[in-house]
């Protein structure tokens, strides 16, 4: 990567300062996903979410809102659950991302979290499960999800136009109960 | 979302005079930028990421401050013990802000630097007139729905409110900002919108938020921060209060720190109100007597005015609370 703007810059970079309107062109970077590094090509401003879904094809983070008030389309970097659409793909590189294609077992074995939310029939039309999911198995993980109260407050980030809320809350109760604190990951 | 360039820098040297250029944007946690660039609100050409400079994340505390790196997560502040410990209230203010995605990516510094939430100001494309926004366009809240617009600190040319939670508990208990190598106090780094709404931060182009410091007080040892919303979480403040408190041997109230978030266009000092407690016996009378004074100078809107009332009450809420001890 370029260490500075103006020093001298692999020939795929565009220059430094361009001109208003000028388009920036697509350069490439290395994404790490669910333990697989991925070359990608993306403009500077494409978000980690657009390039996870138009570039990569993992489209099971979903865009919601686009604008940081939904939650649907939630993963996670280094760990951190964190959101994809007000994060640039380039600010992703050199950490890890999860996402929820990579949360199941190889052999298609569930997550506790996911195995929950279909126990407690924790969704109707499932957009926003994804990125419940994403944000429950963080929030265990977290230890924030010691009492209905606790789960309702650090889930808030999480919205479901169905109001599946009651079963959400159930379903990470039951994960919680399977999955010991700072062991969920 | 207009096309823009991203520099990575990886000194504060290299960082100032990159972010200093026209059309230049400071990134950091990216949940006020990106999220008002896709409004068409902010339009960079080029974004500079300070989130791998070295040596701005630390959080420390000693007998004289509790020192907070600009680019400390809020998420990280608000469960460090040095942090529940020296400002109760600094801790409350983050753990009641924004959901915990958000407080994961969001920085401090950003948080100080959040734009307000004025649905006018927000959607340029559907209010052309916001003189925060494009000065001497006007203002299209002034004839419109002002719920949660200020009533303190406005100006005929903005009423926007400062959203933030964590910057009023700063305001309360004297914080200074560290700009590099110069200081400021909290309370002159957030300016009133007059006539000239776009300036919103005395900051220079160029210049970096690098750390927050809170003096070490009693009152900020004793402190909380309560925060009524229109909905019970993932919301900004309706009215918002950051209190600390420090009781003499007598019972008599030795220093009192109070601000108000959600009603004022500034993070909001409530001197006035301190100085009426100040020395005096904390009874339910002169409780009652001096959070009276908080809306004072208030300018309603038929949409805001409940938060005359509400505002007093719930600086009378935080006090009683403190004198309970029930500060944590």
């Amino acid at each position: 990567m370029p260490p500075t703007p103006h020093a001298a810059a692999p020939a795929a970079a565009p220059p430094a300062v361009l001109p208003q309107g000028s388009p920036v062109p697509n350069r490439p970077i290395t994404l790490s996903i669910n333990g697989h590094d991925h070359v990608v090509m993306v403009e500077d401003r494409t978000t980690l979410l657009d390039a996870l879904r138009e570039r990569l094809h993992l489209t099971g983070t979903k865009k919601g809102c686009d604008q940081g008030q939904c939650g649907a389309c939630t993963v996670h970097m280094d760990g951190q659950r964190v959101l994809a659409c007000l994060t640039l793909a380039r600010q992703a590189e050199g950490s890890a991302i999860a996402t929820i294609e990579g949360l199941a077992g190889a052999d298609g074995t569930l997550h506790a979290v996911q195995a929950a939310f279909l126990a407690e029939d924790a969704f109707q039309c499932g957009f926003c499960t994804p990125g419940q999911i994403m944000s429950a198995v963080a929030c265990i993980r977290e230890g924030h999800a010691g009492s209905e109260a606790e789960i309702r407050e650090y889930m808030s980030g999480n919205l479901c136009r169905c109001g599946a809320y009651p079963h959400i809350v159930a379903a990470v109760q039951r994960a919680a109960a399977a999955l010991p604190p700072e062991a969920s990951s | 979302m207009r096309d823009f360039a991203y520099h990575r820098a990886t000194t504060l040297e290299q960082a100032g005079p990159l972010a200093a250029r026209a059309e230049s944007a400071i990134l950091a946690g990216g949940t006020t930028l990106l999220d008002l660039a896709k409004c068409d609100v902010i339009r960079p050409a080029e974004v500079v990421d300070i989130t791998r400079l070295p040596g701005l994340a630390d959080i420390r505390a000693d007998a004289e401050s509790l020192h907070l790196g600009a680019l400390v997560r809020m998420a990280e502040a608000e469960g460090h013990a040095a942090v529940r410990a020296a400002c109760p209230a600094v801790a409350q203010a983050l753990a009641l802000s924004a959901s915990a995605q958000i407080r994961n990516m969001a920085t401090l510094g950003g948080n100080l630097l959040q734009r307000t939430r004025c649905a006018y100001y927000r959607d340029p494309a559907s209010f052309p007139a916001c003189n925060r926004r494009t000065p001497g366009s006007g203002c299209a809240a002034a004839g419109g729905i002002t719920h949660n617009h200020a009533l303190l600190g406005t100006s005929e040319a903005c009423i926007a409110t400062y959203p933030g939670d964590f910057a009023v508990a700063l305001v309360a208990f004297g914080a200074v900002i560290e700009i590099g190598t110069r200081w400021m106090p909290a309370e002159e780094f957030f300016l009133l919108p007059g006539e000239t709404p776009h300036r919103e931060f005395a900051l220079e182009p160029g210049e970096i938020v690098t750390a927050l410091c809170i003096p070490a007080s009693a009152a900020s040892r004793r402190s909380a921060y309560l925060k009524l919303r229109d909905r019970a979480s993932y919301e900004f403040a309706s009215v918002s209060v950051a209190a600390g408190l420090e009781l003499a041997a007598d019972g008599t109230i030795a220093d009192v720190r109070l601000a108000l978030g959600g009603v004022a266009t500034i993070p909001w000092r409530l001197h006035a109100v301190e100085a009426v407690l100040t020395g005096r016996q904390p009874t339910p009378a002169v409780l009652r007597e001096a959070s009276l004074l908080a809306m004072q100078g208030a300018t309603p809107r038929p949409d805001n005015r409940h938060k005359l009332d509400l505002a007093p009450r719930l600086v009378h809420r935080a006090l009683e609370q403190l004198l309970q001890g029930d500060a944590a």
